[in-house]
């Protein structure tokens, strides 16, 4: 990306190579992120000093970086929709309760197999397809909300975060219920070569749509119509389409990670689940630095930011803090980590010591 | 020593059950038959909610009270517009409100009071002038945490660990659970809460702050589990078993609301004990009205439920 394009010219200049090396180094977001992460993990360490031990427990790894990979799991898929939809200068608020209709769907579902139907469409298999097409629905609904309609984002995808929990509950009747099906639990705990099968999920679909995106021209296409639909448009571009397309994707992402979130504790939550997640997505996606104005995005930073949100999460949970202090020091953490990546920031923090100089 | 600190346990243990199963006697011949009875309920927002409403419809159809129910769906202002379109019709006999917050009542109450109409507040508090309803029916959360705390003590004979699952930080329920928790467990200097976390009352953040203490703390150290609600204990289970212990056994499980997942949980010899969060508060709420409309005199709050059960068998044999 960037960070690549300025290490060609690099290359090309020569001379003072490494002066440029690491002014580009400093100049990456990529780098200020990293260090963010880095920074939040060694505090960690510093709160629980056997934070990076990994143990093997019945064939399963067990630790806090495992937990923290397992945990963000469902936010990666999150973020990767929100990152694409943000791109095109749109927002999805209701990935949540997508995540909480389709947690509600899929263990309606094996519920019935459960109880001995032999409806094709209540096999595991088909529920997770299913679950998925639901997903792929409710993003429909937006997309065409969006594009076809022209309501605003915000508010074409309030509606469905405000509408979809009520779905949720009505599927489910306002109870929670649990299952024991482990195909469908396989999705939130399954274990594959001592790893949580999500964390596969999660970075098998960041490298499926990195490569969608980036190896095809269909990233360009979208941040050009972040940038200007209408001129996208007249360019020769299906704007629609392609905002059709991000929802779409952030609709099945969204039925991927209540899958997980279902999986995890064999229960769908109505009420509960994916609540809020929402924000933690477009918070991640900020971190990230894709900008809320569309245009250019960024994929891996977002997941990086996810990293970073949980990353805290686990220090709090080991840490001895009371519990109200959490959102305060969320918000203190994602501060800090905004500030550190904010080029004027740091030019207002070094500008004393340069004039010394 | 151990004697004495065992005898104050069943000291506190019989403090404990004695007003509890004290506020279960009242069954009385006058079922309030006839009477027009307004409901408001917060919503339908957890799985523990809906039951309370159901249990609430199904026993005033029991009684033949006609109830007119409406849900306010998390909103203080739906609340209050209900009571004032209950009290403009001025067809109904008392008013059962289950409150979302507890301030700003004072001006709806002052009118059901100077319009003859009764009201119950159930379950959360108000902090209302206590002349302006009648009483409060509802569950003793302090209560409910320190009878988890007695039952730890006794079984671990005054030793424990214990990781705390916090519910939602600021909401009454998780408050006050910690504080009879703490409460009693500052009795046994040997029982310690060791680390207090918040799941928010959701399995899966149970589940996930588990785990994390189980990687970061040395799980032989940790003896006990008590979470604010059988969701997060029931996610912190999982978490158990996955890192290779057996919960109820390596790390005994007590939690708060008896809902029915648990003692299916109960049953596999996974968790260990649950404290009652009574959904039964209709039958109370429609007695008091009908002592009230008897002339009789009330306490400002019935606390009901709060049993501690260890078994599917012992929940029962209570209802």
């Amino acid at each position: 990306m960037n960070l690549e394009r300025q290490q060609a010219n690099v290359h090309r200049g020569g001379r003072g190579a490494f002066k440029t090396l690491t002014s580009v180094m400093l100049n990456s977001r990529l780098f200020w992120t990293g260090l963010a992460l880095l920074i939040i993990l060694l505090v960690n360490l510093q709160i629980s000093p056997n934070f990076f031990e990994i143990r093997m427990v019945n064939d399963r790894l067990i630790g806090s970086i495992i937990n923290i990979l397992d945990n963000s799991a469902p936010y990666i898929l999150l973020a990767i929709g929100m990152t694409l939809v943000i791109a095109t200068k749109g927002i999805d608020l209701s990935v949540g309760a997508v995540m909480a209709i389709c947690a509600a769907v899929a263990v309606t579902l094996i519920k019935q197999y459960e109880a001995g139907s032999t409806e094709f469409y209540v096999q595991p298999g088909f529920v997770i397809l299913i679950t998925i097409g639901v997903g792929a629905i409710c993003g429909l609904w937006n997309g065409i909300l969006i594009a076809f309609l022209n309501l605003q984002p915000i508010i074409a995808t309030l509606i469905l975060m405000v509408a979809g929990r009520g779905v949720a509950q009505l599927i489910t009747n306002g109870q929670s219920p649990t299952f024991t099906n482990d195909t469908l639990a396989f999705v939130g705990r399954g274990v594959v070569w001592g790893v949580p099968f999500p964390i596969y999920i999660a970075f098998i679909a960041l490298i499926l749509i990195t490569l969608l995106v980036r190896r095809t021209a269909l990233g360009l296409l979208i941040e050009s119509v972040g940038v200007n639909d209408r001129a996208s448009y007249y360019a020769g571009i299906q704007a629609n389409t392609i905002k059709v397309f991000v929802y779409v994707l952030s609709g099945v992402c969204a039925a991927i990670a209540g899958m997980i979130v279902a999986g995890e504790v064999k229960s769908a939550d109505p009420h509960k689940a994916g609540l809020f997640s929402e924000l933690d997505a477009i918070l991640a996606v900020v971190i990230g630095g894709t900008s809320l104005l569309g245009g250019r995005f960024y994929l891996t930073l977002s997941v990086m930011g996810v990293l970073i949100i949980q990353s805290m999460l686990v220090g709090l949970y080991v840490s001895t803090l009371h519990p109200t202090t959490n959102l305060v020091v969320k918000a203190v953490v994602v501060l800090a980590v905004l500030l550190l990546q904010s080029p004027e920031f740091r030019r207002f923090i070094t500008q004393p010591f340069r004039r010394l100089r | 020593m151990r004697f004495t600190k065992l005898s104050l346990v069943l000291l506190i243990l019989l403090a404990l059950v004695v007003p509890a199963s004290y506020a279960q006697e009242n069954e009385n011949e006058d079922q309030g038959a006839g009477l027009t009875i307004g409901f408001s309920q917060i919503g339908s927002e957890s799985a523990w909610r809906t039951s309370f409403t159901e249990a609430v419809i199904a026993e005033a159809a029991e009684r033949g009270i006609n109830l007119l129910f409406s849900d306010a769906q998390q909103s203080q202002e739906n609340q209050i517009a209900a009571i004032r379109a209950w009290l403009a019709q001025g067809d109904v006999d008392a008013i059962i409100l289950a409150p979302v917050i507890e301030s700003g009542w004072d001006s709806v109450l002052q009118e059901a009071a100077d319009m003859g109409v009764p009201v119950i507040i159930v379950d959360r508090n108000v902090n209302a002038d206590e002349s302006l309803y009648v009483t409060r029916v509802s569950s003793d959360f302090v209560h409910e945490g320190r009878l988890a705390a007695a039952w730890l003590v006794q079984e671990t004979s005054g030793n424990c660990n214990v990781v705390e699952l916090y519910g939602t930080v600021g909401s009454a329920a998780a408050e006050d659970r910690h504080t009879g928790f703490a409460e009693v467990i500052a009795l046994f200097s040997n029982v310690q809460i060791i680390q207090s976390q918040t799941g928010n009352f959701v399995r899966t953040e149970g589940k996930q702050v588990m785990a994390s203490i189980l990687s970061s703390t040395d799980p032989s150290t940790i003896c006990a589990v008590f979470a604010h609600n059988d969701d997060m204990a029931i996610g912190a289970i999982e978490a158990i078993k996955e890192a290779g212990l057996v919960p109820a056994v390596d790390i005994l499980v007590v939690s708060v609301d008896a809902i029915p997942d648990i003692f299916d949980s109960m049953d596999a010899g996974e968790t260990n004990a649950t404290v009652e969060l009574s959904p039964f508060m209709g039958g109370p709420a429609f007695d008091a009205v009908v002592a009230y409309l008897n002339g009789e005199e009330l306490p400002k709050w019935i606390p009901v439920g709060g049993g501690l059960y260890t078994s599917r068998a012992d929940y029962d044999a209570d209802r």
